[in-house]
């Protein structure tokens, strides 16, 4: 305690805050939690009672391992700790075990792991230059990235509430962009390949590491008007990089390839086997598609144009499903999925590539990637959005216009993640934490920009402003008229598709901004 | 107030953080027969719904009153109807007559918690932005700050929104009655300050600042010209709502004698359970309980809290300040807790109230009595399971006020507001210099305790000769703390106008 008071009396607001979220995540561990928690008690049990061999092939629980290696490593790590709290969680075959002790030692160790977290945003914030800064702490660039990050609404929410360890994983991400930043590319790169080898979803931002490293780390200069020198060509460099990815990956996949069990392992790390879309729709390209087919297939029923009979069942009393059929418009294949994510990841890998930009540039391809592959990707999760709203909070401060696209971003993405927590008591929490975070950051946004032009037009302010009524709608006028039991699918629908338009919005704008930001001039900056 | 964005954050995180808090377990969770103050408000909407109005506070067939029977004043009882309609509407069963009877739900659970934080956010929490807002030579940075260190107070959110109570009403209509008065609203402010009364008697540990106050106005201004008319003013105003509010009990003497008699049970014994004042402290060694007759209890206790009391009270009348005001509510209040008769833990948050408010002016001391104030709770808080909350919000709170005064730096004999005092020692004992050094040891001493008792507490079982050794210890501590701060505030009070005529004289 009296260390507490000295860290904090010095005017460390940093530690202030960091400690600040840390006891309202202490707060939030009463409440409800998904199925993600008993994922989590279940891995700790596989990992900590079953032989390495035994990892990827255990399928007593439904919920089986499907994360790479070091993420089964960091469980067994954990169950180490786990055992001095509740022997019982460690037992395959203890489905759904949740004592208090097993829900007190899962939630702390999602907090403990966070300082990892509040460690990178601390390196994030000093890569933020302080030229703009105003007189008062509060207006600074810092201070207003630090809380954007450290009292992220969608962490809070999917980690603290739902249950999950993004929180680490993207201290991980954040901490190889300070790197980055820094221009400790080494350090980034490894960082990263541990992360991807933690979680693979972070494959999709992997594009942009590569073309960023080859091109401004292996290439160790340009000529005069900004394109590669190919005579400057380290390969020192490449090797290393080789070598350190080769080398994670040999500690991560070594041991399942001695034991041959490589394609047991892919198999669970991508199974194709799941739906287009997930539960709840992530309000991405493919929301829009389906809804599209929704509407039109109900029109063709008016109009007659279309039989009934020949309507799958499925998609007429729930549509909601996991394997959605469509009725109307020709159905997407995973190879279709991934074609479309290929092409809307090339234009923004290409100016990486031709119009190298430093690290700024990397970044906003880095979002890029993540955002090409939330639109299009199969299977995504409505979180997946995290992967863009967090990188994001860094550019945000650095220009308006960013920060225009930012707040539209994350508004919408987070409000997309408001079907995660549908029970009553937790109605309130989300909605203030939602409205702290979304008044914090457009204010403040709008007061470190206010000399420049008003960060939303009018349609963008009345999109916005819309959110609002559409949560009355959904979560307060909806369940109380007739049409709860025979579409109760419509407060979802509405939701992804309302929120597919904006976060389609602030993709489009962001590829703008990035293929027409004129290159010369930024690099002179640089 | 271009900073208005950070005011609504902050009111946004205090409701946050009252919410989450509000999941953990309340008073008499699962425990019957008699449960706990959760229940007692569940069955006072029971009651006041179901039965005419005459016969709330009546014991009848259909009125227990030993159980859970209604003791607040009628303001209260309003209330608690006006919840009944609205469980009405969404479960009868809610507030069935006796079949409701220690009815628990988790949607029970969410109606009753909603209701606190609506009653919350109605009265108390404006009160406190209004307040913040209206301080005086200040930048806003600091009033948001002083505003989020407020509303972070955890004995209040840990009391109304753990154990379950509704002190945020009687608290917040305090507070619209102490802004009323100190910005010359004075006609407001004491309607508000009576409907603060008629929610809960326990506000007269209040009443005579409030009194003291708006009569020194009266006499400053001169009791034969405006005084005069501003103090029939007053009267009346009181008369008026006192009226309003009794109107359905003040028609027939019985009723309004049954009301009094239910609101005052000078039959119950000189303090309850375990609290941190002077009589169960002195208990420890002298079973005053047992050995002195009921009467000659009341007569002492009464005695003890006139005398601790008066000098402050008079000093308002004579110099009628808001400063003087505020320090004078601190001081009243706390008289009562620690001396007078029938007094509950739970009522140290009537002095916790004006102390938040003087916590922009002494924040150390004030960060300092707020800690001890919530740790006085710790027996009744751990009782309702609320170990985690309490840590949390305690330390939450504790950041807040560090990092928004820097409290550390602020113990210099000016920032403690005892220069004055200091100086007139200096004049008999001229090496009295080292008072502020005394502070800063006993405050990290006083941590040390607390958190030392709060792991004993948790951690220990009590030995089987002493099964109430910490919560007694837990008292004992506590109470001696608010001697010492009972005199430090005094002091303060008794040196005030002095240092104001000094720093003229610097100036």
């Amino acid at each position: 305690m009296a260390a507490l008071g000295v860290a904090t009396s010095g005017g460390n607001w940093f530690s202030a805050l960091a400690l600040g979220v840390t006891l309202l995540k202490c707060l939030l561990i009463p409440t409800y939690h998904s199925t993600d928690f008993e994922v989590h008690r279940n891995w700790l049990a596989i990992t900590h009672s079953l032989p390495v061999s035994q990892w990827y092939y255990e399928e007593t629980s439904e919920w089986t391992l499907d994360y790479p290696p070091f993420f089964a490593w960091f469980e067994y790590a954990l169950s180490h700790v786990a055992k001095y709290f509740d022997q019982e969680m460690l037992n395959v075959q203890n489905l759904n075990y949740a004592s208090s002790k097993t829900l007190l030692f899962q939630r702390f160790s999602v907090i403990f792991t966070d300082i990892l977290f509040v460690y990178a945003v601390h390196e994030c914030c000093k890569c933020v230059d302080g030229k703009k800064s105003g007189k008062e702490l509060t207006e600074k660039p810092k201070f207003i990235l630090s809380v954007l990050l450290l009292w992220n609404f969608g962490l809070l929410i999917v980690d603290h509430i739902h249950f999950q360890y993004n929180g680490f994983l993207m201290g991980l991400m954040l901490l190889s962009i300070a790197r980055l930043f820094q221009k400790r590319h080494m350090e980034g790169a490894l960082l990263f390949a541990v992360l991807l080898h933690f979680k693979h979803i972070y494959l999709y931002v992997a594009p942009a590491y590569g073309i960023y490293l080859l091109r401004s780390y292996c290439f160790t200069a340009n000529k005069p008007d900004g394109s590669v020198r190919w005579n400057s060509f380290s390969f020192f460099r490449l090797i290393s990089l080789g070598l350190i990815v080769f080398l994670v990956s040999a500690l991560s996949l070594g041991p399942f390839l001695a034991l041959s069990q490589l394609p047991q392992v892919f198999s669970r790390l991508f199974p194709f086997k799941r739906g287009l879309c997930h539960a709840y729709w992530a309000p991405n390209f493919w929301a829009l598609y389906n809804a599209l087919d929704k509407v039109l297939s109900v029109i063709g029923l008016k109009l007659k144009l279309l039989d009934p009979n020949k309507i799958p069942k499925a998609s007429m009393t729930s549509g909601l499903v996991q394997q959605f059929e469509h009725t109307v418009l020709p159905s997407v294949t995973p190879l279709a999925t991934l074609i479309c994510t290929l092409v809307a990841i090339l234009p923004s890998i290409f100016c990486l590539w031709f119009k190298p930009q430093g690290p700024k540039g990397f970044l906003r391809c880095l979002i890029l990637c993540a955002l090409s592959s939330f639109m299009f990707g199969w299977h995504v999760h409505e979180k997946a959005i995290l992967l863009a709203i967090l990188p994001m909070s860094l550019l945000s401060v650095g220009k308006a216009g960013d920060a225009s696209i930012f707040l539209i971003l994350t508004t919408t993405g987070h409000y997309s993640l408001f079907p995660l927590l549908f029970t009553a008591p937790e109605l309130p929490i989300k909605i203030l934490l939602m409205l702290l975070f979304t008044i914090y950051s457009i204010s403040s946004l709008k007061t470190l920009f206010r000399k420049e032009k008003p960060l939303f037009n009018w349609m963008e302010t009345f999109y916005l402003l819309g959110l609002g009524p559409l949560e009355v709608v959904c979560e307060f006028v909806f369940p109380f008229t007739s049409w709860k039991l025979k579409y109760s699918f419509l407060p979802l629908l509405l939701t992804s598709a309302y929120c597919a338009v904006g976060i389609t919005y602030a993709w489009f704008k962001l590829y703008v901004s990035v293929l027409t930001d004129p290159p010369v001039s930024k690099t002179k900056k640089q | 107030m271009e900073k208005w964005y950070l005011m609504t954050t902050v009111v946004l995180i205090g409701l946050t953080v009252r919410w989450t808090v509000s999941l953990n377990s309340y008073s008499g969770a699962g425990k019957p027969p008699m449960f706990g103050d959760y229940e007692a408000q569940r069955h006072w909407q029971e009651i006041t719904f179901n039965l005419p109005i005459k016969q709330w506070y009546f014991n009848s067939s259909d009125n227990n009153l030993l159980y859970w029977g209604l003791d607040y004043p009628p303001l209260t009882a309003y209330h608690s109807l006006l919840c009944a309609y609205v469980a009405k509407v969404i479960n009868p069963d809610w507030i069935a007559l006796h079949t409701s009877h220690g009815y628990e739900s988790q949607a029970h659970k969410l109606f009753m918690r909603a209701t606190v934080l609506i009653a919350d956010l109605l009265i108390y929490i404006p009160a406190v932005v209004l307040y913040c807002c209206c301080l005086k030579e200040m930048s806003t940075k600091k009033k948001v700050a002083n505003a989020l260190c407020i509303l972070l107070y955890p004995g209040l959110i840990l009391i109304d929104y753990g154990h379950f109570q509704y002190n945020s009403v009687s608290l917040g209509f305090a507070l619209w009655g102490i802004l009323g008065v100190s910005y010359h609203w004075d006609l407001l402010g004491s309607l508000a300050f009576c409907l603060a009364i008629n929610y809960k008697q326990m506000e007269l540990y209040h009443s005579l600042p409030f009194f003291c106050f708006l009569l020194g106005k009266c006499f400053k201004k001169g009791l034969k010209g405006k005084g005069l008319v501003l103090l029939i003013k007053l009267a009346c105003t009181v008369v008026a709502s006192f009226v309003l509010c009794w109107l359905p009990f003040v028609t027939e003497k019985e009723q309004a004698l049954q009301v009094l008699r239910r609101l005052f049970p000078v039959d119950r014994g000189l303090f309850e359970d375990k609290v941190a004042n002077i009589w169960c402290s002195l208990s420890v060694f002298l079973k005053i309980k047992n050995i002195l007759p009921h009467h000659t209890q009341i007569k002492i206790s009464f005695c003890f809290t006139l005398l601790s009391l008066l000098p402050a009270c008079i000093k308002l009348i004579l110099q009628p300040s808001p400063k003087g005001f505020r320090y004078t509510l601190v001081t009243c209040a706390l008289s009562f807790f620690l001396f007078s008769f029938q007094v509950h833990e739970k009522s140290i948050l009537l002095v916790s109230l004006p102390v938040c408010l003087v916590l922009n002016e002494i924040p150390f001391m004030s960060t300092w009595f707020l800690l001890v104030s919530t740790f006085s709770m710790l027996p009744l808080l751990l009782k309702d399971d609320l170990l985690m909350p309490t840590v949390v919000t305690v330390m939450a709170f504790f950041i807040a006020c560090a990092t928004c005064f820097s409290i550390f730096g602020k113990t210099s004999e000016e920032e403690l507001q005892l220069k004055s005092f200091s100086i007139s020692v200096r004049k008999y004992l001229p090496c009295f210099t080292f008072l502020p050094r005394v502070i800063q040891r006993l405050f990290l001493m006083s941590v040390i305790t607390m958190v030392l008792l709060t792991l004993m507490t948790v951690t220990l079982d009590p030995p089987q000769k002493f099964p109430d050794l910490f919560s007694v210890l837990v008292c004992f501590v506590s109470c001696l703390k608010f001697l010492f701060f009972l005199v430090y505030f005094n002091i303060i009070i008794m040196w005030d106008s002095k240092s104001r005529r000094n720093q003229k004289k610097t100036d």
